[in-house]
């Protein structure tokens, strides 16, 4: 490296904490949501939602809605059906309605739309609108559903004969009957993680614009995967792909809720073409919770096979996915339950075995949303409860369990008795760093000494290992296509470039840290790198931003774009320099002459180069585009611990403290990484606090609405310790790093449960449910037994 | 001024009520003719055209609409339009001048209080409410006040030390 | 999301938004709105008119009057009595609850007559002016009449002002002891509706109750004035044996249901707490004042 080698940290290459670029616009009120777009001669649409779970749909009487003024259209599932539309393809090769036309099969499921000419008039028109319902049997948890003589919901496709969506199963079953039999001790638990909703501030929406005289489709909305959405459009409304452009502006917030394609956008895009105007729908937040992509609902059983001395021998799994009216996951197509098989993949266990089968109910469509990297928050929940379930009936210290029987740093790779091949950590090293932080025999000194005076303490740890960056293609793929990304470079004769990419931010910051990749490989500073994204036609070819993948998958586009320009720059400099390219090194931002250092070529001299210089036979340009399909998972690793103190008379409990140890490999920008990991434990908390939605016997929803839904204030959410001392690399990704947007929402939650079962560990209570509410914990202390939250929900 | 709608009929006219208001918004006078129902986060998002305040929830949760009337943070999505009349409303467009940041909004880029940026005007005007009131306020305080803010994003952690940040420089400049 | 088309008129005296309100049936008052409004949004309310008070000048006031009493004018803001002195000082029950209504932005607007008029169930002021012996002071075209909060609310959302009456002032009677108590709410998060919320005002002349009232908020199909655990109190001396009597009593006075928030079971238990610790609190007050 000679003196002119540039700074990485100055110009913001990796490892800087430079301050964000989107943060400029978002401070003056000048962001550009899908509800801020304004085109001429818009028009605005409202859903007409059921207020019954399931019901067939006897009439539906529109004329008094016509008759509003400044209504132009109203729209049926009849009307839709003329046109092939009242049914759409989902992401897991099941259908779901756009306009109900026999049934209701949910509450809140879309009925019927109006458009008019402003929201007000809109929702007015809907109000009038009547429709003669006829009630049927509701269904509100999977066993309901299984139960003989149960109605069938999904009467529409031929040949399902119940409601069972699947059955699927991983592993080696006669390999874990044999651990099970070697076992000294098995334990056992049950549990179910409650529905929950990712509920990003902002609710969905599109603005669809159809041309008449382009024939071109616009539609400005709010997805995390604008490609997979122009793939869908394509099939459903048979237009060419280069005739739709999707257009994802600012994003209020995703956090997976944004990738499904819902009726909203399509009833739209159908508008927006018979009337020849742009038409804005916009949903609200009750539309948004009571049927959009929800979270979770998932019952969770297992067994744990264990030696007396702590070795886990094996672990069965089985779970019980409800999974609403349509089968809507967005997840790779292989994988029926995600890839809840990646559960335990930070301990040494030889033999696993996990069955699951998924259930329709009379709820909204969906399960895999909520930062939760395709069910790994449900497999690592339950992996972390039934560690602390297991340890307790061991009598064996909680943190002792998992050291001993972590995947050891010299052990990887490692491939998991479900399949999984991780490739990298130091679990160990992070378990330390955590219980030193957190002071953990002191604590359990505390612990033991306020037990005596009637106080209740209690200390949860939560540690594991999660697949992120969906994925190769050998495995995975969502409707068959391919989950790998893009990005596209353009460096301009000065030296400033643009860089595009498949991926879709949502806050995560990507403007601002995919330029770091590039000023890390070319050495042109960040900030004459502008970013861009979410256009499909302007932007690679990409599947979006969401279970935790752009890191892993379209950050390493944006290095092995950025490792081609500087490939050809190399060629550049040397025809500049006149000297062979093997002669030729690089340093950050320079090219130089082995033998005389001082003799360079800046990257800035080779863009301009590229056009104005260029050696015989060399295409001009300094442009090029690369497509990433990542040869395995990235696998960050966390150890998240939290102490509370429970108030036995109230079941209130306050957390003391909260500790993170993160380690997802090298970060690009620290500030946005923790950014992302306080975000997630904010998540995780207010999972296992208070937020869950759920169903009463009749199934209404409760939680539709923010009054019944909780988000944890700034008032209610604790403060975090976080930890960035272990840093492992990953080693197949170019610039060494690991996803990290979901981990803490993944591990998070256990931490805090597996913090409130300690502190009540006097009270023989295996398992209460998420959220655990205060009402919940004093009924545990009570009765000293577990408490459930499964639905429907007790009720006078 | 031209403004030109499309023709209803005067029956559909006559249901219509209409109220005439004169109110400021960021320093500038407006007049508007406008139904009573209509909210305020929809007479400054569409009908002013100012889109930085933000709708979030249906239920006067989230806050993410939050603007100031007289200087008082309210939500905008619980207040008549009408009731603007003769009064001065603030929001996030109004912070800074013409050539500098509000120190608030310096506060919320130094500290990375946000990431998707949806919450952020209503957080910021709620912010100065509470600087207006109280110049140098614990962590409590600041999250107290904010506690009719929600976010998603960012574990509220960052957002209150942009607050902090940016009392202290309003401190410093005081 | 939206409300239903009305008509509004913003008069600017007491008079004019009376004969308002007698120009038709379905009119409603519009003071804080952040009760009202919402309601319109979701169209659980759909009134012909508002009559908006927020014009009327000299109704914003909060003030301790020279026979002792206070008086809350209509416009005054959930956020005055929450940054009140005066509360603070001398009305203990009114200031352990005004932070704990809605949240900071709400209560800007919100104000507690308004409040009481709105006969929430699951509203908090109404709990703590029937512990207090409150009052509304209606203003009609015959004038003016006091309605005590114990005959005010006649259910969910309704209460026994005529249609052309104004609810103008909310009055707590003056203290013949030295006032002590306090307000608990179970709620999840700030701005949640209480799973149980307990007020509890009591009056102290030495070491005796003179007067008590306690109510609960969230726990029976109204605002539950527990009268008989106030009148185990009243006329004794406050001991840990008469707490506990007046907790009981009270949790026995709660009809709460089972639902989301918890098990009719538990939210009785929450009563019984939440007046337990009240009452614990004052007597440890008092007992340190004695011991000074």
């Amino acid at each position: 490296m000679t003196a002119q080698a540039l700074d990485e940290i100055k110009i913001g290459g990796l490892g800087s904490s430079r301050k964000r670029v989107e943060d400029d616009r978002f401070i003056r009120g000048k962001g550009n949501y899908t509800d801020d777009i304004v085109l001429p001669g818009m028009l605005h649409m409202e859903i007409l939602r059921s207020p019954l779970p399931h019901a067939r749909i006897k009439s539906i009487d529109t004329s008094k809605a016509w008759a509003v003024p400044g209504v132009h259209l109203v729209l049926t599932g009849e009307m839709m059906a003329t046109r092939n539309l009242a049914w759409m393809p989902t992401l897991s090769y099941d259908t779901q309605a756009v306009l109900a036309t026999d049934k209701v099969r949910f509450q809140g499921q879309e009925v019927a739309c109006v458009i008019a000419d402003d929201p007000y008039i809109a929702k007015d028109a809907c109000e009038l609108i009547e429709v003669d319902y006829e009630p049927l049997p509701v269904i509100v948890n999977p066993w309901q559903g299984l139960e003989p003589g149960a109605p069938v919901i999904r009467d529409d496709k031929e040949g399902q004969a119940g409601n069972v969506i699947y059955n699927w199963e991983v592993g080696d079953k006669a390999g874990t009957d044999r651990a099970f039999e070697q076992a000294d001790l098995i334990s056992k638990l049950e549990l179910h993680y409650p529905r929950s909703h990712p509920s990003p501030i902002e609710c969905c929406g599109s603005v669809a614009d159809f041309n008449r005289a382009t024939q071109k489709l616009t539609v400005y909305m709010t997805t995390q995967a604008p490609h997979i959405i122009r793939a869908a459009v394509a099939m459903v409304a048979e237009l060419p792909e280069q005739m739709i452009r999707i257009v994802s502006p600012d994003i209020g917030g995703g956090f997976g809720n944004k990738v499904p394609v819902y009726p909203g956008y399509v009833c739209s895009i159908l508008a927006s073409i018979l009337l020849e105007r742009p038409v804005k729908w916009i949903e609200d937040k009750t539309g948004n919770l009571i049927s959009t992509g929800f979270a979770r609902d998932i019952y969770l059983k297992g067994e744990m096979a264990l030696r007396k001395d702590g070795k886990i021998l094996g672990v069965r799994m089985h779970t019980d996915a409800d999974h609403g009216a349509f089968f809507s996951d967005a997840q790779p197509s292989k994988f029926k339950i995600g890839l809840m098989h990646s559960a335990f993949a930070a301990y040494d266990i030889p033999a696993a075995h996990l069955t699951a089968r998924g259930v329709y109910t009379n709820k909204a469509p969906g399960g895999v949303a909520y930062r939760c990297s395709f069910r790994v928050t449900e497999a690592m929940f339950f992996q972390e409860r039934m560690m602390q379930a297991a340890a307790d009936d061991l009598g064996i210290d909680q943190a002792a369990f998992r050291r001993m029987n972590f995947v050891r740093d010299d052990d990887f790779p490692h491939r998991t008795p479900f399949g999984f091949l991780t490739d990298s950590g130091q679990y160990a090293k992070c378990l330390d760093v955590g219980l030193a932080a957190i002071d953990y025999e002191k604590f359990r000194e505390e612990q033991a000494q306020a037990r005596k005076r009637g106080r209740l303490l209690g200390l949860g740890i939560s540690t594991m290992t999660e697949p992120l960056g969906a994925g190769n293609s050998r495995e995975y793929d969502i409707l068959g296509i391919k989950m790998f990304d893009s990005a596209e470079l353009k460096v301009h004769m000065t030296g400033k470039a643009i860089l595009r990419t498949g991926a879709k931010t949502q806050g995560q910051g990507h403007e601002t840290t995919w330029a770091q990749i590039v000023a890390h490989e070319l050495g042109i500073p960040a900030v004459d790198v502008t970013v861009e994204e979410g256009d499909t036609d302007t932007a690679p070819f990409g599947m979006g931003t969401y279970a935790s993948r752009s890191t892993p998958v379209a950050g390493a586009a944006v290095a092995m774009v950025a490792r081609k320009i500087r490939a050809k720059a190399r060629k550049l400099a040397a025809h500049l320099l006149e000297v062979s390219e093997e002669d030729i090194e690089w340093e950050l931002g320079r090219f130089y002459v082995r033998s005389s250092p001082e003799r360079g070529a800046s990257i800035q001299e080779c863009a301009m180069a590229a056009y104005s210089n260029m050696p015989d036979g060399m295409e001009p340009g300094l442009e090029n585009t690369a497509y990433y399909d990542p040869p395995n998972l990235t696998w960050p690793f966390a150890v998240y611990i939290v102490t509370v103190e429970v108030d036995p008379e109230t079941g209130v409990w306050d957390v003391l403290r909260m500790v993170a140890v993160d380690d997802c490999g090298v970060r690009i920008n620290p500030m946005i990484v923790e950014g992302q990991i306080m975000g997630g434990l904010t998540e995780a908390y207010a999972m296992s606090s208070m937020q869950f939605i759920t169903f009463d016997a009749d199934g209404n929803c409760v939680g539709s609405n923010y009054m019944d839904y909780l988000l944890p204030s700034a008032w209610e959410t604790p403060g975090y310790e976080l930890h960035s001392e272990v840093v492992t690399p990953c080693p197949h990704h170019p610039i060494g790093a690991k996803g990290i947007g979901e981990c803490a929402a993944v591990g998070g939650p256990a931490a805090f449960v597996n913090a409130v079962m300690d502190a009540l560990s006097d009270s023989g209570v295996r398992n209460i449910d998420m959220p655990v509410l205060p009402d919940r914990v004093w009924e545990a202390i009570t009765y000293r037994r577990d408490v459930s939250g499964a639905p429907p929900v007790r009720q006078d | 001024m031209t403004m030109v709608y499309d023709d209803l009929g005067d029956e559909a006219a006559e249901e219509v009520p209409v109220c005439r208001i004169r109110f400021t918004i960021n320093g500038a006078k407006k007049v508007a003719e406008i139904e009573p129902r209509l909210l305020l986060a929809d007479l400054i998002r569409r009908g002013v055209g100012l889109t930085g305040t933000h709708r979030g929830c249906d239920t006067t949760n989230c806050g993410a609409c939050t603007v100031l009337v007289d200087g008082v943070a309210i939500k905008s999505c619980t207040m008549l339009a009408v009731q603007v009349d003769g009064r001065e409303v603030t929001t996030v467009e109004g912070l800074a001048t013409a050539s500098e940041l509000h120190p608030i909004q310096e506060g919320f880029k130094q500290e990375h209080g946000l990431q998707c940026g949806f919450c952020t005007p209503g957080m910021m005007l709620a912010a100065k409410a509470l600087l207006d009131r109280n110049p140098d306020p614990t962590e409590e305080d600041v999250r107290w006040a904010l506690s009719g803010n929600l976010c998603r994003c960012t574990g509220y952690q960052n957002i209150v030390k942009s607050v902090l940040w940016a009392a202290e420089k309003l401190r410093a400049e005081a | 999301m939206f409300p239903s088309r009305f008509r509004y008129e913003a008069p600017h005296s007491l008079d004019e938004a009376i004969s308002l309100l007698s120009g038709g049936d379905d009119v409603k008052v519009l003071a804080g709105g952040q009760s009202l409004v919402p309601m319109m949004k979701l169209r659980f309310a759909s009134p012909e008119m508002l009559v908006d008070i927020n014009n009327v000048p000299g109704l914003a006031y909060h003030r301790a009057d020279p026979d002792g009493s206070l008086r809350i004018g209509a416009l005054c803001r959930h956020a005055d009595l929450e940054h009140s002195d005066l509360l603070k000082g001398s009305q203990p029950t009114m200031a352990a609850a005004a932070p704990l209504v809605a949240d900071p932005l709400v209560r800007n607007r919100g104000t507690l007559v308004g409040s009481l008029c709105h006969a929430d169930p699951q509203g908090d002021w109404a709990s703590v002016m029937l512990a207090l012996g409150g009052s509304v002071i209606a203003q009609g075209p015959n004038g003016r009449r006091a309605i005590p909060l114990a005959g005010f609310v006649t259910g969910p959302f309704e209460n026994t002002l005529a249609h052309d009456e104004i609810a103008v002032e909310a009055v707590v009677p003056p203290a013949q002891g030295a006032r002590s108590g306090g307000y608990l709410k179970l709620e999840r998060r700030v701005g949640d509706f209480a799973t149980v919320g307990t007020a509890v005002a009591i009056e102290m002349s030495g070491n005796t109750v003179i007067r008590a009232g306690i109510a609960l908020t969230g726990v029976g199909g109204s605002t539950i004035g527990a009268t008989e655990a106030a009148a185990a109190l009243t006329g004794k001396p406050l001991t840990a044996g008469s707490i506990a009597e007046a907790a009981d009593l009270a949790a026995g006075a709660a009809q709460p249901r089972t639902d989301h928030r918890g098990s009719a079971e538990y939210k009785r238990h929450m009563v019984r707490v939440f007046v337990s610790r009240i009452l614990g609190g004052s007597l440890a007050a008092a007992t340190a004042e004695r011991a000074a």
